[in-house]
């Protein structure tokens, strides 16, 4: 070689064709995702986020909590669940057979001798394809995350380290706000052995009236402030739980299918 | 003779390193500054986890904020200028010239620190853009982009002033170092702050960007570098010219592919594709195994290689077990389900960062500083004992954090089955940054002997009589 030209033109093979592959693809792809319909039902998702929780992302973005928390739940494959859905003539007999069987995350084969047996004894049944994975498992979703998912963020907070949990179904697995205004407060006084650093900053003291003000935090006694003073969460701390609590990852659509648990 | 011989002729080795003297320092007392600063802020993030509300009551210094910062100080603020500098001084020597216009990455290295300065700032005040190695936001990022571009045109221009028209394989890798950087940080900031893409577009194209800077970009600089010292050090050719070809270009065409984990919420044939390019990514790798054993097996130490070859040999050892645990992760699903999410990434990138390039560029300094400035460091033992910190804190931050990302990945992510092994990898931490005080104890301590030695030249300049000539005049 005697001129630089290969190795420009090896720059321009290289990341130009990366450029092309990772970056203008994908901003094509995905940067004309719109709003999808929730399976078997009219409803749009995602909902668009509103007031507090728009703001509360970017408390999120502010303070690094996507160095810690994920926003993306893994799954690994399908399973089987085989549910029963009448009883039949006999009762007895097929609450001894049900004794003796697991229903749930099944291989098809398997499932499907479940199934038989069960309408052998008379039961009506019915198999349901279930999203599986060790994610799911833990309880973190239902299903796995879906580029429609991430719709309305800026910035997206995929994360890349799991030191807390996933938080991509948040809203659904802690839909309680006082108890995240309390955990951020004070980590350790709802999960015991919590490693989350407190962000105390997002709160502040104030002397206590003759009746606690009704923004204060009911803290427990060990994490309490000091006597006459009562914590109150500051504006960015509420969005910052209006955010959380926004983050609800549980609706089947196209690209996650599943079937909901029937409602009661 | 042709005009461009007359402007650029052949220069001798200390009129070269004359020329760079200027553009080193502006670079390097930055960089050495935030080396320091950067180190110690990762230990501050370390040590939240010994002690979770340790300095928590200051917004500033969160985890979140702190450990973003620590990062962006120890690439941006140490091992892109640090780079900048020995490629400067590796052109103008390869090229047999002097350095071109060497005023230009002065004030360029100034605009550069400005930069790194701003982001670090803004992020710690919480106003980073949220996305992973792209933290500063605009007024950070368009400064160090403008700098890079500024030292950038007068090391190409040197380039083209070369003596000699052959192509080394250090310039390939070093060329496409200064080219790639503007392309991917420009590109990656486009879509992501200028004119923001829509959903989770985003998160591919942050991922792309963080392993075209710490894979790609490193090792094109990492290897760049070595490839120019090696035959330097051990007096014999590279092994070889051809290997050294093909190692280049299965780099470049693998390496910008990869780092999209497999099950990220993306269109499947994005992480399949990555996939498949950290499985390839063997190749190069196996290539500098072979260039690295066929060119150093059974070299003479002599004394003036034995301070300068460590660095480099345990930079490229670096390299060689970067690039295979990220070619397992690929090849091995089963791994790669385990260390996802975990702190497995972090020793990684900590490997890449303090591991591969950080020794690569230290060995590299240590043999050219005192060229340039003309002077011995003034604390000779500590350029060796900061290759033993380095070392051990290398080994004592990364084998640690893997052994605790593979604990946490095999344990539900339960942050107690990691933290042990996280905890200990704080003591390798540590040596790293007592070492690194080491290298900037005595690059300090060479710019301010300089810079007295300037003071009184010019101060004897202006204080000396007229002479006779002058006042006849």
């Amino acid at each position: 070689m005697k001129t630089g030209l290969p190795v420009i033109f090896a720059v321009v093979l290289g990341l130009g064709g990366s450029t092309v592959g990772f970056v203008l693809a994908p901003a094509v792809q995905l940067g004309s995702v719109k709003q999808t319909t929730v399976l078997n039902s009219t409803d749009l998702y995602p909902p668009q986020r509103i007031g507090d929780a728009t703001l509360g992302l970017q408390v999120y973005r502010a303070n690094g909590c996507a160095a810690c928390h994920t926003q993306q739940v893994r799954q690994e494959g399908v399973a089987c669940d085989v549910g029963l859905t009448g009883p039949g003539k006999n009762p007895q007999a097929l609450s001894n057979l049900l004794s003796t069987l697991t229903l749930t995350h099944l291989t098809k084969e398997a499932a499907d001798t479940v199934a038989d047996q069960l309408t052998a004894a008379g039961g009506k049944v019915e198999t349901h394809i279930v999203p599986a994975g060790a994610d799911l498992d833990r309880g973190w979703g239902v299903r796995h995350s879906v580029a429609e998912d991430y719709l309305y963020d800026y910035p997206v907070q995929l994360g890349n380290l799991r030191a807390g949990p996933d938080l991509a179904n948040i809203g659904v697995r802690s839909p309680d706000a006082n108890w995240h205004l309390l955990h951020l407060y004070a980590p350790t006084s709802a999960v015991s052995n919590s490693k989350m650093p407190s962000f105390k900053y997002l709160f502040h003291l104030q002397k206590a009236g003759s009746t606690p003000s009704p923004e204060a935090l009911n803290v427990p006694s060990s994490f309490a402030a000091p006597a006459g003073y009562e914590v109150v969460p500051s504006p960015e701390a509420r969005q910052l739980v209006a955010y959380l609590l926004s983050l609800r990852a549980n609706q089947p659509v196209y690209d996650a299918p599943f079937t909901p648990p029937a409602k009661p | 003779m042709t005009a461009n011989e007359t402007i650029h002729p052949t220069a001798t080795a200390t009129e070269i390193d004359a020329s760079c003297k200027l553009p080193l320092l502006a670079l390097l007392v930055g960089a050495s500054v935030w080396l320091v600063i950067g180190s110690v802020m990762a230990m501050i993030a370390a040590i939240k986890f010994h002690a979770p509300d340790f300095l928590g009551a200051c917004p500033l210094l969160t985890y979140g904020r702190v450990a973003a910062a620590a990062n962006d100080a120890l690439v941006y603020g140490f091992c892109l200028p640090a780079s900048l500098a020995v490629i400067i001084w590796v052109f103008a020597r390869l090229s047999q010239t002097v350095y071109a216009l060497p005023l230009v990455p002065v004030v360029a290295a100034h605009i550069w620190h400005l930069g790194v300065f701003v982001g670090i700032v803004s992020i710690l005040l919480g106003n980073s853009t949220g996305f992973a190695w792209l933290e500063f936001p605009r007024g950070g990022s368009i400064l160090i982009l403008v700098a890079f571009v500024l030292i950038a045109i007068p090391t190409a221009a040197t380039f083209g002033f070369r003596r000699d028209r052959t192509l080394y394989p250090s310039h390939w890798f070093l060329l496409a170092a200064l080219l790639w950087f503007p392309w991917s940080y420009a590109s990656a900031n486009i879509f992501l702050v200028a004119m923001p893409v829509r959903g989770v577009a985003q998160g591919v194209i942050d991922i792309w960007f963080g392993n075209n800077l710490l894979f790609v970009w490193f090792s094109l600089v990492g290897l760049g570098v070595a490839f120019y010292f090696l035959p330097k050090l051990t007096g014999r050719p590279l092994y070889s010219y051809f290997y050294a070809q093909y190692v280049f270009w299965t780099l470049v065409l693998f390496g910008t592919w990869c780092g999209i984990p497999a099950g990220s919420p993306f269109p499947a044939w994005i992480p399949a594709l990555s996939n498949l390019a950290g499985w390839l990514l063997i190749v190069p790798v196996l290539g500098v195994l072979v260039m690295t054993v066929k060119t150093l097996g059974g070299a003479p130490v002599t004394t003036s290689s034995a301070e300068t070859l460590p660095y480099f040999k345990v930079g490229l050892v670096a390299f060689i077990v970067s690039g295979i645990a990220l070619h397992l992760v690929a090849h091995n699903e089963q791994l790669a389900r385990i260390t996802e999410f975990t702190w497995f990434g972090q020793a990684q990138v900590q490997l890449q960062i303090f591991g591969f390039l950080g020794m690569i560029l230290f060995g590299a300094l240590y043999y050219i500083l005192p060229r340039a400035l003309g002077f011995d460091f003034l604390f000779p033992k500590f350029t060796r004992a900061h290759f033993w910190f380095n070392l051990l804190g290398s080994v004592g931050l990364v084998i640690p954090l893997a052994i605790a990302g593979y604990a946490q990945g095999s344990h539900a992510y339960n942050l107690d089955a990691a933290l042990p092994a996280l905890r200990f990898s704080s003591m390798g931490l540590l040596l790293i940054l007592v070492g690194n005080l080491f290298f900037a104890v005595n690059l300090l301590a060479m710019f301010l002997s300089w810079k007295i030695t300037l003071v009184k030249s010019i101060f004897s300049a202006v204080t000396s009589p007229l002479t006779a000539v002058e006042v006849k005049s």
